[in-house]
């Protein structure tokens, strides 16, 4: 299936869309702070549209994962092509990008954060061109990271965002931003270092046949290298279940666990987050540690399927892990924005171990919990940035009885809050149940322990509820003022998806529903090698 | 004999140029003391013409003047590589404040600059071990004196001075191997010294000692530790222009050099291997020597370069850092390490100078390279921040800049020839090196200037242009690097190597 519009492929539209925006936001005098900000909002506003285009025409019925003909919205060019020489093979790499399932979620995803991101970067003042041109730039990064199918391609996109990110946080950070920047900075480049050296490492196992010239070249399509077929039987990762093919899974899983972020690499999430200025954080939650979920199930699991089934216990419990650490930390914070970071960690867990569960049940509610996630901790931080905004502060206990003052920005806190916690008839409900209830079946007591994270989170967020809107209001916030129509745009949305998921959550699985069953048989298959277990 | 000179000039036509360039230089500077306008235009034009006679050569691989050069594509990529680093750092010279201080100097300069890039040529051709030292020698001694330029300056004197010692000493390390090389096979030139070993009767003993007193030599040139306590002080204390010309073209010349004699000459002819893949002569145990250089040079490199406050010294260590890279492409002992070593040149060439230029161009103005001193930059010289932040992220390697795909090349050969442990640290020496680069990316954006001074940027256009002519490729190439690594592998054919 293929969709056009000017002979462009809908999925370059959506990727590049936001680099045009930067190179017009770039070309704009530096004092016409007003047009930058509405030109950024209107290439990815324009980007929304598309993306609800594509989800609009999004097949169903078709799976993708391992089958290039099930991919959909395919765009394939040759980019590189160097000629093949007496002692070296050609070197091929295709612009290849479709989306699928997994994938399709994820793009919508992007375009609704970063046009959010964009409308809540209203407020910045310093260097406004700089900040809109980054932050176009970097959604350029994450949607190329989802719609890629070429690992080469991937990983550009994945290594373009790292930079701006570095200057968002650097730049219109907070006292620590440096320190965070950085941090943030060697943390993903060290993961995304291995990962290049798993990628090498693939490209030379795997073998296809040129279509042009008919002889077997090296390559780095993403569903040539999911054929256990396509192996050189002489190559490093050839076979399965050996050494390397176990070394390359965990090269590429640190890589991915760095972002997602997965016990013991999550330290660099709550520096990032508390530095961040409020967009950047909802880019961070909303998107970013959605890359790392994503990078499993799109490369990791049906890549190495051998290994993903050898190392799915340790999976589950660092999910485990991931759940109750994040949940016991979040609780322990005093800062508003450290306590969602911490509460990410937690959420995030939820995703892996739904996903280490390899049933249908568990991996729809991983992918369902990751878009879900998404929007509702987007929303969170969202409504930290609104009241860091009046008050400069964000100290729960420089907070309370906020209710009166400000009810409608209390009414959105309140159903993001237990959308967080998993409130039935919120679409955070729906995907922990599955997660859970997938998980269930495959580990049963190491579920039973996780559950206890969801009491766990409610203790905290009911506990911050509390502490800021209960009690009598502090007599210094006596002005304080309720949201603006501007914060109402960017919240509202958000809210009315975390309703409508939670009522009629059919609506994003059946999106997913296809290729999360195609990706569990897949990889229970062992990826159609012999497993030997 | 005139015949066979006057036969083979023609094949060394662009030494031939710029042979003649550097004597009307000299007499250029005769007449006209004060102006460097004539010398310069000279020396860009005997430039230009020898890179158009080095045109012609393409394609041809033969051997000159019985055996002591080759000129085959192997030398031409090289060559070019040196031509076009000499070219950019004569016209970063036109406007450098530390050279056009030693007024009345500018001839001399342009006339070191030239012998140096000579002598360069004729190392990356020569196919003869008294060729080879000649040539060394001949770059090396022009370095001396041009490292120790700025005569005024106490650490030039110094640089100069160091230099100095440890080239004589590590050049004489090398002969004394070289002698016993003639000694065990009877002959000077690479091939002739490959069919001794290949028969097999040489001391396996002596050819060990031989080679590893050889490999000091290259050691040297291309500064790889233990060898490089020369290269910061020499770095720093010698005018950007000449140190970027060092850390560019002298660096290629050298990795050419030996990558020339480990294939000519150490090559195990009759290995079974599969194509393009070279292997020592029993005995020879350069690989595992190449493999702990090629680890700790990078390493130390990085490690070191993490202290530097001094940009200029920062990125003399970064260089140092980027020899052990480029030697992990050159362990693999195959064309496609050797294809990645020059891929990797060709980047470096671009983003390394790009680097020095941007350090001189902020020393024109603020007269310093202290890293501090580039706090706030970003606001008072977008441009010039913009590209350095661009080169420093190339030089660490990540995409889109072509820095990537150099590491990238040199990765695919490693873990090609599946050295996976030596990747591993490589790969993880390049995080380790983020950290310095963005030090100065962090001081130019990050950090607002702590006693703003009045200082205004005022770039001449030319030097505008050519930060651009280097930038642009920079990140060009980090997208569309067909050609060039094609032209790479092309390139890797040399004279009687099959």
């Amino acid at each position: 299936m293929e969709q056009t519009f000017l002979n462009i492929g809908i999925l370059t539209w959506l990727t590049f869309l936001p680099v045009v925006g930067m190179i017009v936001v770039l070309l704009l005098p530096k004092e016409q702070k007003t047009a930058v900000r509405w030109t950024s909002l209107a290439f990815t506003l324009a980007q929304v549209v598309f993306a609800g285009i594509l989800f609009a025409k999004f097949d169903r019925n078709l799976a993708g994962v391992n089958s290039a003909e099930t991919m959909q919205f395919t765009e394939l060019f040759n980019w590189i092509s160097v000629k093949s020489t007496a002692w070296f093979g050609t070197i091929k790499i295709d612009y290849y990008l479709g989306v699928d399932g997994i994938s399709m979620p994820m793009v919508l995803l992007t375009a609704l954060i970063s046009c959010i991101a964009v409308i809540s970067s209203w407020n910045i003042e310093k260097s406004v061109k700089g900040y809109f041109a980054l932050l176009l730039l970097l959604d350029t990064g994450m949607m190329g990271v989802f719609v890629a199918l070429d690992f080469f391609l991937f990983y550009i996109f994945w290594e373009v965002m790292l930079l701006p990110m570095y200057f968002l946080i650097g730049v219109w950070g907070g006292p620590r931003r440096e320190y965070a920047a950085i941090k943030f900075f060697l943390y993903t480049l060290l993961g995304s270092v291995l990962l290049l050296l798993a990628m090498l490492a693939l490209y030379f196992s795997v073998t296809v046949v040129d279509p042009a010239s008919g002889e077997r070249i090296h390559t780095f399509n993403m569903m040539a290298m999911m054929n256990p077929a396509n192996y050189d039987p002489q190559s490093l990762l050839a076979g399965a279940h050996t050494y390397w093919r176990y070394v390359a899974y965990l090269a590429v899983f640190i890589g991915f666990a760095i972002k997602v972020p997965i016990f013991p690499f999550h330290t660099w999430l709550p520096d990032a987050h508390v530095e961040a200025p409020t967009a950047i954080s909802v880019i961070l939650a909303g998107v970013l540690l959605k890359m790392g979920t994503y990078g499993l199930l799109r490369i990791a699991f049906p890549i190495f399927p051998d290994a993903a089934l050898y190392y799915l216990y340790p999976l589950a419990f660092v999910g485990f892990i991931n759940i109750i650490y994040g949940a016991f930390c979040a609780m322990a914070q005093k800062d508003f924005k450290k306590l969602i970071a911490y509460s990410s960690v937690s959420h995030m867990g939820i995703v892996i171990l739904g996903m280490a569960a390899m049933n249908t049940q568990g991996m729809l509610g991983g992918m369902m919990q990751m878009f879900n996630h998404g929007t509702i901790t987007a929303m969170l931080f969202l409504i930290v940035g609104v009241i860091y905004d009046r008050t400069h502060t964000r100290g729960l206990d420089d907070f309370g009885g906020l209710m009166n003052k400000m009810p409608k920005y209390s009414g959105i806190m309140v159903v993001a809050f237990f959308a967080a916690i998993g409130l039935p008839g919120l679409s955070g409900f729906i995907s922990e149940a599955f997660s859970f209830l997938g998980a269930f079946q495959t580990f049963r007591w190491l579920t039973v322990a996780s559950a206890f994270g969801i009491v766990l989170t409610a203790g905290y967020m009911l506990w911050t509820l509390q502490r800021v809107f209960l009690g009598t209001l502090p007599e210094k916030w006596n002005g304080l003022t309720d949201v603006t129509g501007r914060e109402l745009v960017m919240l509202v949305p958000l809210g009315i998806i975390v309703l409508v998921l939670g009522v009629y959550p059919n609506l994003m699985l059946d999106v997913m529903n296809t290729s999360a069953n195609a990706l569990v048989d897949f990889v229970k298959a062992g990826g159609g090698m012999a497993v030997g277990n | 004999m005139a015949d066979l000179i006057l036969n083979n000039l023609s094949l060394i036509l662009p030494e031939t140029v710029l042979t003649v360039t550097v004597m009307l230089v000299v007499l250029a500077h005769l007449f006209d003391r004060r102006d460097d306008t004539v010398v310069h235009y000279l020396s860009l034009l005997g430039l230009l013409g020898a890179m158009y006679a080095l045109t012609g050569k393409m394609g041809e691989n033969l051997s000159a003047f019985n055996g002591m050069l080759a000129v085959d594509p192997f030398s031409l990529f090289f060559k070019l590589v040196i031509l076009l680093s000499t070219v950019v750092v004569v016209l970063m010279s036109r406007h450098s404040a530390e050279v056009r201080a030693e007024r009345g100097l500018q001839g001399e300069y342009y006339f070191l600059l030239l012998s140096m890039a000579l002598g360069m040529m004729f190392m990356v051709g020569a196919s003869n071990l008294l060729m080879m030292y000649l040539a060394l020698e001949m770059t090396s001694l022009t370095s001396y004196v041009a490292a120790g330029f700025t005569r005024k300056a106490k650490d030039s004197a110094e640089a100069s001075l160091k230099y100095l010692l440890y080239g004589a000493f590590s050049s004489g390390v090398m002969l004394y191997g070289i002698s016993i090389l003639y000694g065990l096979t009877g002959t000077l030139h690479l091939a002739g010294i490959n069919q001794a070993l290949m028969q097999g009767s040489v001391n396996g003993l002596g050819l060990a000692v031989s080679s590893l007193l050889i490999m000091v030599g290259f050691g040297y040139k291309i500064s790889a530790v233990p060898f490089h306590y020369w290269t910061p002080d020499v770095y720093e204390g010698a005018p950007v222009t000449v140190t970027a010309f060092l850390s560019v073209a002298s660096k290629a010349a050298g990795f050419a050099m030996m990558m020339r004699a480990f294939a000519v000459m150490f090559t195990d002819t009759a290995a079974q291997l599969p194509a393009g893949a070279w292997a020592f002569v029993q005995g020879i145990p350069l690989q595992h020597v190449l493999v702990v250089l090629a680890v700790a040079t990078m390493t130390l490199g990085n490690l070191v370069a993490l202290w530097q406050d001094n940009v200029k010294r920062m990125l003399a260590y970064s260089s140092i850092a980027q020899a052990g890279y480029m030697l992990l492409g050159v362990l693999v002992l195959g064309h496609d390490g050797a294809a990645a070593v020059m891929v990797y040149f060709a980047v470096y060439l671009f983003m390394n100078l790009g680097a020095f230029l941007v350090v001189m161009l902020v020393a024109n103005t603020i007269g310093s390279e202290h890293v501090d001193d580039y706090k706030g930059l970003g606001k008072k010289a977008p441009l010039l921040s913009v590209a350095m932040a661009v080169f420093l992220v190339s030089l660490t390697g990540l995409p889109p800049t072509a820095g990537f795909i150099g590491k990238w090349m040199i990765f695919l050969s490693l873990i090609n020839a599946k050295m996976v442990g030596v990747a591993v640290i490589g790969v993880i020496n390049s995080v380790v090196s983020l950290y310095y680069y963005v030090r100065v990316i962090r001081n130019m954006f990050l950090r607002e200037q702590e006693k703003p001074t009045g200082t205004v940027f005022r770039l001449p256009a030319a030097q505008v242009i050519l930060l651009l002519s280097l930038l642009i490729p920079t990140l060009y190439f980090g997208l569309f690097f067909n050609e060039l690594v094609e032209f790479a592998q092309y390139s890797v054919t040399m004279f009687g190597v099959r």
